[in-house]
This record gives structure tokens, sequence and C-alpha cells, in this order.
């Protein structure tokens, strides 16, 4: 058969492709999809304070039972100072000090969190829970709420709702609103609900947890009630009385210290940033790797520099793109200006965004062309035009953004993305197009390439393909087998059909 | 949905896919390409081969030169410009007339010498050829049309394109400038086709984009049943091509003129497939058929006698 050798080199493609997946997948452990990743969030406390030239201490409430999440790493980093983990009645704290310190002093602490390893929460049981002696009328006070919360409910989680209802209510009864009257923030309401279910016997604290949000710079912590129900922890949402941790929350620290305590200093200040690490299910894959000595990883992408791994995560990309050009040019039969210019104007894409980007595009070659034109009047020779051109093209670049900054457009910003030269060249393709067969085949030509870069934006920006050839990298063996099967398709493309449809007629 | 590539299959129609895979790549060896790529080439393999040619006045193959054609042309009230790397009938320029410095297009337009160079020094440049390599420029003869095809062409000289398969005439038609395509003989700028019985030389239906045309759409003549001129020369002369160039899948591009009768005008190693159309006809049975018959010991006189015989409408 003339198309043996062909046949044989794809099966060995596919084959060498497929077994390296399935290695990855199966033996090591390679999620297949990119939402299979396990999230892990890192949280960063930036603690900054002024030393006087004084011994300094300085005091952070640190992660310490985080129900729901496990702590994977942690890292204290400051200048010189001496730390101390303090651990006592199921709080942890940090402790940095120093003999003299002078000016701003920064400490960072730093934890790397996931939900996805934690098993059972384990439940440290209260020590030291109990009620401090209330002043009058206080005293009096708690009693009377608790005997009406205690009337009003069955159990733990029904005494603490009701409570919370009554600490909640616009108008509550006298006996809350006496402690209500020193302040209502939420803070304040649960401190209160603390000392009014440690009145009732019930071994309750506040907590301080922390909504994890990707890039977040400020976070903010909300209170959160703890409560005892005799083996386990309840948590409560303050304001609404709802029971239950929400799977986003993480709490830092719980009892009543704040979080930063500083002696000697003066001016603390603290800042939370929490960001979500997407590659780190690879990395728990590659742990496990490199704990079976296997040498496939030794040779992947994920170990080069970030740098250039971003650099790959486009590059990858491409042989994409090419395949969808085969298909599209040759499956399908669409004419486009330069084989591959669709490609690159697709990764331009994928910094502007489809809609901006193909706004960005019709308009940078409109107001483009229509410059050629006028230096077409000059009589130009070839090469010098072209570079007039691709001078113009810069200003035209230049232009839309400085006006869309203007007007406050973020995505016009993004129009310098475009490859300049591909910008020139279609622009000069597309004016020799216009004065040789007219403006409506130029038009249909570059509205041909506009709809394939557009298709083939939208195939590249699939999580499941940028993830597949970014991790798999093998992926590209098997487009390779499909781009060689295509080369020898010799039947009709679809585009021919209609061209040939007068001779397929029923009665030609 | 499958209906239509079925039945396009049966009646051997063929797409550029089969076109490329089958015929193109394994017949038309790649070295041999730059003999039909520059019109140059052509034109002086043609003369070398005794066959008849547009005159050539004149080639322009650096900027400098240009500045000389004026007096080589003074004589010359036509004449056609012409890339050497052309594709698709890009960059010809046809001037019908002169009057000083102003020369006439052939779509009515006047131009000035100024034009007129800026037009040659961007050919030389290579803006109307492929990849945009430097080109050389050839001005040459402009071609008279034949009486008889001037009854069903608009402005313009019509020509006519044969597939020449292993040295066997395998399909023919003529093409005939519209005002859609402002007097060029190219397709797909609106020219209409018209298919050719290769047995007797006379004209079938035309086409004209995808649409099949009974009548030319600018003069309303009927475009079937009208025997073009010369037709045996015609034939032998596409057929005496494929010995000339060595390419087994050949376009062979024609002209007639008034005084000289058919000459060759260019060759074409990917010939377009919208032949098929003009001639409701499939290209791949009757390469097969060839294929088939096709001996390399085949004389001319017997691949002619073979085409006329079964290529008939």
């Amino acid at each position: 058969m003339k198309k043996l050798p062909l046949y044989l080199t794809v099966g060995v493609l596919v084959a060498a492709g497929l077994s390296l997946i399935l290695y990855k997948v199966l033996v090591l452990g390679f999620p297949l999809q990119p939402d299979k990743e396990r999230s892990i969030w890192t949280v960063q406390a930036r603690f900054t304070v002024d030393g006087h030239t004084r011994p300094v201490k300085a005091i952070l409430q640190v992660l310490s039972s985080t129900p729901g999440f496990t702590v994977l790493d942690e890292n204290f980093v400051s200048r010189g100072f001496g730390l101390t983990i303090v651990e006592e009645e199921g709080t942890r704290e940090a402790q940095w000090a120093i003999r003299r310190a002078a000016g701003r002093q920064t400490f960072y602490y730093q934890a790397v969190v996931t939900t996805e390893l934690s098993g059972a929460v384990e439940a440290p049981a209260p020590i030291g829970l109990v009620s401090e002696r209330l002043e009058e009328p206080y005293a009096t006070a708690a009693e009377a709420v608790v005997a009406q919360v205690r009337a009003q409910s069955a159990d733990v989680p029904t005494f603490t709702a009701e409570l919370l209802r009554h600490l909640n209510d616009p108008e509550p009864d006298e006996n809350t609103a006496l402690f209500l009257a020193s302040g209502r923030s939420l803070g304040q309401r649960v401190e209160i609900a603390v000392s009014l279910l440690l009145a009732g016997d019930i071994p309750a604290r506040a907590a301080y947890g922390l909504v994890l949000e990707e890039g977040e710079r400020h976070a903010q912590f909300s209170p959160v009630l703890e409560v005892w129900e005799g083996d386990s922890w309840l948590w409560f949402d303050p304001a609404t009385g709802e029971e239950g941790l929400p799977e986003n929350v993480l709490i830092w620290w719980d009892g009543d210290k704040p979080l930063i305590d500083v002696v000697g200093g003066s001016n603390p200040e603290v800042e939370i940033s929490t960001w979500r690490n997407t590659v780190d299910a690879l990395q728990l894959a590659e742990q496990r790797a490199d704990a079976g000595n296997s040498r496939v990883l030794d040779f992947s992408l994920l170990r080069l520099p970030i740098q250039i791994q971003a650099v790959y995560q486009i590059l990858l990309l491409v042989p994409v793109g090419a395949f969808m050009m085969v298909l599209l040019r040759n499956v399908i039969g669409v004419k486009t200006f330069g084989t591959f210019m669709p490609i690159l104007v697709a990764l331009a894409f994928r910094e502007t965004r489809l809609v901006a980007g193909l706004i960005l595009f019709v308009l940078v070659v409109a107001l483009g062309m229509g410059l050629r034109f006028l230096l077409d009047r000059l009589r130009l020779l070839l090469v010098p035009r072209l570079a007039a051109v691709l001078v113009l093209v810069v200003l035209c670049l230049l232009a839309v953004s400085i006006l869309s900054h203007q007007l406050e457009l973020e995505r016009g910003l993004s129009v310098a993305l475009f490859p300049l030269v591909i910008l020139t060249i279609a622009i000069e393709r597309m004016s020799i197009v216009w004065e040789e067969v007219g403006p409506a085949e130029a038009i249909k030509q570059g509205l041909g390439t506009l709809a394939v870069s557009a298709l083939a934006y939208l195939v590249m920006s699939l999580d499941q393909v940028e993830y597949m050839v970014f991790v798999f990298p093998e992926s590209l063996l098997l487009i390779l087998a499909l781009i060689l099967l295509l080369g020898r398709y010799s039947g009709y493309r679809l585009l021919e059909l209609v061209r040939f449809k007068a001779l397929g007629g029923e009665d030609a | 949905m499958l209906e239509l590539p079925r039945r396009l299959r049966e009646r051997g129609v063929l797409g550029i896919n089969r076109r490329n895979a089958e015929y193109v790549r394994l017949w038309n060896p790649r070295r041999l390409y730059p003999l039909v790529d520059d019109k140059l080439r052509t034109k002086q393999l043609a003369i070398a081969a005794g066959m008849p040619v547009p005159e050539l006045y004149a080639v322009v193959t650096a900027q400098h030169d240009i500045r000389n054609l004026p007096e080589v042309l003074k004589n010359r009230q036509q004449f056609v410009v012409k890339p050497a790397h052309g594709s698709g009938g890009n960059g010809i320029l046809v001037i019908t007339g002169k009057q000083g410095d102003l020369y006439l297009k052939s779509s009515g337009a006047v131009i000035d010498w100024a034009e007129l160079n800026h037009h040659i020094s961007n050919a030389l440049s290579g803006l109307y050829s492929l990849g945009g390599q430097r080109d050389k420029v050839l001005v040459e003869y402009f071609v008279q049309s034949e009486a008889e095809l001037e009854k069903i062409s608009y402005r313009g000289v019509p020509d006519i394109r044969l597939i020449v398969y292993r040295g066997y005439p395998v399909m023919a038609m003529i093409r005939l400038p519209t005002h859609l395509s402002d007097g060029k003989a190219n397709l797909h700028l609106g020219a209409v086709g018209v298919g050719i019985d290769l047995s007797q030389g006379v004209t079938l239906q035309g086409v004209q984009g995808i649409e099949v045309v009974e009548s030319h759409p600018d003069t309303g003549n009927q475009l079937a049943g009208l025997e073009i001129p010369h037709w045996d020369r015609i034939l032998r002369m596409s057929a005496e091509c494929f010995e000339m160039t060595g390419l087994g899948y050949l376009g062979v591009d024609l002209v007639l003129d008034q005084k000289h009768g058919p000459l060759i005008l260019e060759l074409n190693a990917r010939p377009g497939l919208a032949i098929q159309i003009a001639n409701s006809t499939g290209l791949r049975s009757r390469l097969e058929l060839i294929d088939e018959h096709a001996d390399s010991t085949d004389t001319l006189e017997n691949r002619l006698a073979f085409s006329r015989q079964h290529f008939a409408a």
C-alpha cells in the first residue's frame, strides 16, 4: 500500500504520545483536567511596626487549628529578630523579639493551606473556657437572657441560634439591650454571645475567619462564633445565625486576643494577602514522582524557570493553531491572508480578548489601509513603502492606545500586543487585493482571516486545550499525527461542494 | 448531507486536494515549475520549440531600465505590461493607445508615464509575485481578438484554457472577459468560462462564478454552438506543451490573434478546477481513462486522436 509508511508513522506517534500521557496519568497521578487541580492557597500576613532603639516584641496570632484546611507549609520571616512560637489554650502565636530595633520593622508570616488533603476535622477540646464572674447588673441580666433563650431552644445549636436572633433583633428586650449598650458591631456581638454562652455553661469563643479570594491584597477578617457541642466545634455566622463554616473561610485564630500585639514599638500595621496557586496539584504529582524516582519528570516543562514556562504556555498553543489551519484550509477550504497569519492574530486575541481584539484589529487595519492608499500617491518603491506602512501601524497602535486610555477603555491598551509585522503585511496584501480584484474580495478575505483567527482563538483558549498541551506536551505528537493524516486527505473540501453544486444536480 | 459528495464522486469531479495529491504532486516535478512560473522562460522555451507566442518587445529587469522604455516603445501604440511571475492575472496592464506622455488603458482610463513607471517599478519589487521576490517585467504584443470571438466577448481578449494530462488534451474552455471582470479573462474576477467540445471545438454552456449561464451577461449573445477557429492547431499546440515542459498535468492558455492565429500565452502547473463546471463534466473520470490507456510511447497523433474520440461533449 502506498499509504503504509504514513500509517506506520502515525501509529508510532500516537503510540508514543498516548503511552506517555497514560504513564503520567495512571502512574504519576497527573490530573487530566484543569479543574481536577487541588485548590492550594497561600495566605500571608505582612506585619510592620516602628522601632525606637528599644527592645521590641511583636506578637502575631498564626494558624493553629484550621477546620477544613490542612497547613502544608509555614514560613516566618524577619530580619535579626528571635522567633518563638507559643501555643497555649488552643491559640498559637508567633513572638518576634529583639534587643534594639530602629526604624520600620517588617515581619512576614506565610502559610500554604489546602482543603483537599484534610481528613476529619480534628477537634481539640476546649480548655479554660469558663464564665468570668459578671458584675451586676450584668449577672442578673445574663441569667434572665439565658433562661429565656433556654426556654425557647432544645440543644446547643438551637440555643446558639436563638441567642444570636436575640442579639440581632433591631429592637432587643431590656436585658439584651443592656449588653448591646456598649456597642453592637459584629465583633462586639460575638463577644457578648461568647460571654452569654459561657454564662449558660456552654463553652464558646470568638474566631476570626478569612475569606479566601484569588489575588486579594487587603483581606479582612470576619468574626465567627465557635461553640463546643460535647464532642465537636460548631461555627455560627454571627450576622445571620446560620450554622456551618463556608468552604472558603479559613479560621486564622480564635480566642479573645487581638491579631497583633506590640511591646516597645509603635504604629503596628498588618496586611493580609491571599492567592491561589494553580500548578500546585501538579507539584503534588511531581513530589510523588520524585519519591518514586521517575525520570520522566526530569525532562518536564514544569522544571523550567517560570518565565520560560510562561513562554511555552503560548508556544505550545501554536501547533494547535496550525492544526486548525490545516483543518480550515484543506478540509473546509477557507481563504485567508497568509497561511499562518491567523494563528498569530489568534495569539494576540489571547491578550486582548476576542471582541476587543476584533474591533481593534479592524480599526488598525482600516486606518493603516487608508494611510497606505495615501502613501500610494507618493509612488514609493515596495520596501520603503512597507517600511513606511510599518511606521504608520506603530503610530496607529499608539493612537488607539492613547485614545482608549482617555476614554478609559482598558482593553484598548492591549492593542500593542498585536504582532506589528503581521499587521503591516495584512494591510499590504489586503490593499493589493483591494486594487486588483476589488473591495468586495478584499473584505471577504479579510473577514475570512478574522473568522479563522477568532475560531483558532476560541479553540486555543479552551482551558482543557491549554492545560493538555502544557502539562502533557506529548499530546503534540497526537496533533502531529492528525496533521499527517490530514496531509493525505484527498476528498472534497467543504466549500468545493458549494462550488461544484451545479455538477452534482439530480439531472446533470 | 453526504449525498452531494457521493454524487460528485460518481461524476468524477476532481477536488483541489486530490488534484494536488494525485496529479500535480505525482506528475509535475518541482524542478520544472520555474519553466512555467516565469513567463519569460515559458516564452523562450516556446520560441525554441517553434511555437507561436505574442512578440516580446522588451524585458525590464532593473529599476534603471525603466527609463529606456519610452524609447523602445516609441513606435508601439499598443502593448501589454506583464510581471514574469504574476499569478492569476495580477499586475497585467494593457495599453491600447498612446498620446505623447499619456497612455490609454484597456479599461478606458488614462495614465501618465509616471504612473506607468510606478506600476512597473512595483512589479519589479515583487508586488505581484508570490512570496514577493524580485521580478522581471515583460512588455509584449497586444493580441487582437479574432473576429469570430468578438461576438461573444465584451472588451478584452478571450483566452482558451486546455488541461493536458500526460500529453493528452483532456478538457477545454474559453474564458470571456465581462464588464464585471474589467476586460480581463480571469474567472475569479468574474469572466465567463465556456466549455468546449474537444472533438469539434464547439462551445457548450457557460459558467460565471459558480452559476451556469446560457448567454453572455453583457452582450446577451448565445454562448453555445460557436465554432472555435483553428481548433486543430490549438489542440496540437497544447499537446506539444507536454514534450516542451515535461509537466504531466498542465494548464495551457492560448489566445487567438486576428493576424497570427493561436498563440501560447502562458502555462500553468496548477490549473484551476472551474473548467469542470464550464463543461459540466468531472475531470477525474477523463484522467483515469487516460491512465488506463496511456503509454509513454504514444505519438502525438495517437494522443490527439484518442482525446478527440473520447472527450467529445
